[in-house]
């Protein structure tokens, strides 16, 4: 039975990682997408429709394969959580549905038209398909979003005499105080990931000497879509969702934090360090003091409580990996700001598009804004742990009671493999959309 | 209640089958019949406007079962898991067979992704087929061995098959002679369910060929047809009880019929359209009458002890479906809103909408 949990949890955990590479940037982009053809429609210069034709064929890729690697997640729920599934489907099979019924078929009958519809439907409509498939995709965001609240932050149903849940009101999945900050803090974090990608690409084409028109308007258009959305990631979103940990998961606040022992006064936030699991303490610390205690509860002398304070069969399942997970995640978050703010204070100047080491950075860094959105998730579903759903239902009642473990590896292997291949062509692809640039988009 | 979510699951089930059947049909087609480039592309345009959006019937179909009977999605999903998660294997290949193919032209590049397509596409209607004989035949609820249950009476799991290949085996498998007689049915009614999309939708070279196609099969077809109804009897205990309790629902057998009698004619229809009818009212009727046969059971048990498991005893919490029908029945409005656009931006022939040329 450990074996079992432990493979379905992994699977889960590669499959939804490996998938979620996909939407982040679909969710992100076709904001950026809308952007470049509301510019081509006022401008009416042709090369901004180039722009977001050039686009619209990288999230058309990028789009297939999320499709296709999100179909596993909805069956697995079933595959390999069939416990969980019986017990919770009652209320978050709803928002799941929900996510199918009226966010997905919106994507997909809109992107169809996009990329092979604008000359049958005109130029208006090509605008509204892209504002639709925007819509769609951040709809579909929600609801995934409304069902992660529920499972970090159960409310609005009822427990029945046999332990499933079942719903008993609709409009809390919604107004669930989980969500509102989580939601957020998730869409602007894929507007970073999309605006790095905007960038890096303009980036590649100043430093490559190559397409140089389009590099500066993408290099000018990440930068300002990249600062703003890096600023809201960490403030007021990040911060807000940080407030709610404290208060709904105070032990995952703790562990993620690092704070192995209660500080009375003072609370330090650790910059760097090791969770050493058998001294309880942090090798090679570096900290400062106060300013935890100032970013929790805005005052430098508040009691931070450490892990000490909670019996250890309550912590999450894997402290030092939920620990490094969320310091990659905010170190990151915070050079990203850092970068685009330097960027901005260039292109104000009309230096950015010579000065190479930052258009270096800008295009290096790139590939980092996935590992945030990713090492984000992994603080929201390690800090979950050792729940499914906070407080309720344990992950190790969740499984499948009929599943081998031997059956779970073999498919586990399977997606393993078929997803090394799909990363590989995905990469071929993109990458021989990028070299042959915006100017031959028909 | 849960009668409007029963009848609200098969709809969604049978246009799944029907707009995602002919793009997998178009696959079958493709495989064995597209010989030259032009017609593989006017193929390729025939279905690249549609085939993710007629998936998403399939994912949207999954999370309204996930939520209306969350017992059997458990069960079941659990308990089919190896040959579900191959089929998601086979669809996650199909899509890049299709999305790949146009991105480099090279010979030996096409030559992949096109067998990729290809075949995953033939093991797809395939194994559709075979899953609606699985659901048909019923499974060993709650694992019954000598008397006693292993699982919860409801959790089962089937093997991919059993060395009898039987039905009616001590422990069943998910591939017997019976579902393997439905998943060949599933095969045969899909491509020329496909076929018919490809005359409707191309001005190909294929399609006076592929009309002979139609009435071959179709001879096929209705053999198959025939001998399952034969066979019918000896896997479903009273077989036709619930169409002569209801004889309205005996409109479900007749489209079948219609079906087949109306795709015999498939050389002389004037109207490009009328093949792809007549495949359509085949499988409506035929996937129908299937399912309604075993009403009101989802999936039979094949002992004694536990219980079927039926639209009553798997439905999620009353208030749950109720507030669900408000937005489902919006949403679906607006689905139909939006095929109806699409369908109409995309009408006419396709051959050169330039789907298969991206690159």
């Amino acid at each position: 039975m450990e074996d079992m949990l432990f493979y379905d949890r992994l699977q889960f955990a590669f499959t939804i990682s490996f998938h979620y590479l996909f939407p982040v940037l679909t969710m992100g982009l076709s904001l950026i997408i809308v952007y470049f053809k509301w510019k081509y429609l006022r401008t009416k210069e042709e090369k901004y429709n180039k722009i977001a034709k050039f686009w619209m064929r990288i999230f058309g890729v990028n789009f297939a394969i999320g499709v296709v690697t999100g179909i596993p997640m909805e069956f697995q729920f079933g595959t390999n959580w069939a416990k969980f599934s019986e017990m919770t489907g009652g209320v978050i099979g709803q928002t799941l549905a929900m996510e199918g019924v009226l966010s997905f078929f919106l994507e997909s009958s809109f992107i169809g038209i996009f990329l092979f519809g604008e000359k049958l439907v005109g130029q208006k409509v090509h605008f509204l398909s892209a504002i639709l498939v925007f819509l769609g995709t951040w709809l579909s965001g929600l609801f995934i979003m409304a069902t992660n609240a529920w499972m970090q932050h159960p409310v609005g149903f009822t427990t029945l005499e046999n332990g499933n849940f079942v719903l008993s009101g609709f409009s809390e999945l919604f107004t669930n105080p989980w969500l509102v900050p989580a939601y957020l803090h998730n869409q602007t974090a894929a507007v970073v990931t999309a605006s790095f990608v905007v960038t890096a690409v303009g980036a590649f084409y100043l430093l490559n000497k190559q397409h140089q028109e389009y590099g500066k308007i993408f290099v000018k258009t990440g930068v300002i879509f990249g600062l703003i959305s890096s600023v809201i990631v960490a403030f007021p979103t990040g911060d807000w969702n940080a407030k709610n940990v404290v208060k709904y998961q105070p032990i995952t606040f703790a562990a993620m934090e690092g704070v192995f022992e209660t500080q009375s006064t003072d609370g330090e936030i650790v910059l760097i360090g090791q969770p050493n699991m058998k001294t309880m303490s942090l090798d090679n610390k570096l900290a400062v003091p106060g300013v935890l205690s100032f970013l929790t509860y805005r005052n430098f002398d508040t009691e931070i409580k450490g892990l000490n304070e909670y019996p250890k069969k309550d912590w999450p399942t894997n402290v030092p990996g939920l620990y490094y997970a969320y310091h990659i995640m905010v170190g990151l978050g915070t050079l990203f700001i850092g970068l685009f703010f330097i960027a901005i204070i260039l292109l104000w100047r009309k230096k950015l598009y010579q000065t190479k080491w930052v258009l270096w950075s800008l295009l290096i860094l790139s590939p980092f804004s996935y590992v945030t959105n990713i090492t984000g998730w992994y603080v929201a579903e390690l800090g979950r742990q050792p729940w499914l759903v906070y407080g309720l239902l344990p992950t190790s009642a969740g499984g499948s009671p009929t599943v081998s473990s031997g059956n779970t590896l073999f498919t586990l292997l399977g997606f393993v493999g078929l997803y090394f291949l799909l990363g590989l062509l995905f990469l071929i692809l993109v990458g021989k959309i990028i070299f042959k640039g915006p100017e031959t988009q028909k | 209640m849960e009668l409007f979510w029963y009848i609200a699951l098969i709809t969604m089930l049978t246009i799944y089958v029907i707009l995602d059947g002919y793009d997998f049909g178009a696959g079958i087609i493709y495989l064995f019949f597209a010989k030259k480039e032009k017609d593989k592309k006017a193929i390729m345009n025939a279905i690249g406007p549609f085939w993710d959006a007629n998936e998403v019937w399939l994912v949207a179909g999954g999370g309204v079962l996930f939520f209306t009977f969350p017992k059997l999605y458990a069960a079941a999903f659990s308990g089919f898991y190896l040959p579900l998660i191959m089929i998601l294997w086979l669809i996650i290949l199909r899509a890049i067979g299709i999305e790949l193919r146009a991105q480099i032209d090279n010979k030996l590049w096409h030559i992949i992704w096109d067998k990729t397509f290809g075949v995953a596409s033939l093991l797809l209607a395939l194994f559709f087929g075979i899953a609606l004989g699985n659901i048909v035949r019923g499974v060993n609820l709650g694992g019954v061995v000598d008397g006693v249950s292993a699982y919860e009476p409801h959790y089962f799991f089937l093997p991919l098959w059993n060395p009898s290949f039987s039905p009616h085996a001590e422990t069943l498998g998910v591939i017997d002679w019976f579902t393997l007689l439905l998943g060949l049915i599933g095969v045969i009614s899909l491509t020329i369910h496909g076929a018919g999309w490809i005359i409707f939708k191309t001005n190909s070279d294929l399609n006076a060929r592929l009309k002979r196609l139609i009435f071959r099969l179709n001879i096929v077809l209705l053999v198959l047809s025939l001998f399952s109804l034969l066979v019918w009897g000896s896997i479903v205990p009273n077989p036709f009880g619930n169409f002569i309790n209801h004889p309205l629902l005996f409109i479900f057998p007749l489209l079948t019929a219609v079906g087949i009698a109306g795709l015999f004619k498939i050389q002389g229809f004037k109207k490009d359209w009328n093949g792809f009818l007549f495949s359509t009212l085949f499988l409506i009727g035929g996937l129908v009458s299937t399912v309604v046969a075993i009403f009101p059971k989802f999936l039979p048990s094949t002992n004694k002890i536990n219980p079927s498991l039926t639209l009553h005893n798997t439905s999620a919490g009353h208030y749950g479906l109720s507030v669900g029908m408000s937005w489902f029945i919006f949403g679906i409005i607006l689905v139909i809103g939006y095929l109806i656009f699409q369908y109409r931006v995309f009408s006419g022939k396709l051959d050169d909408i330039g789907y298969s040329e991206k690159h």
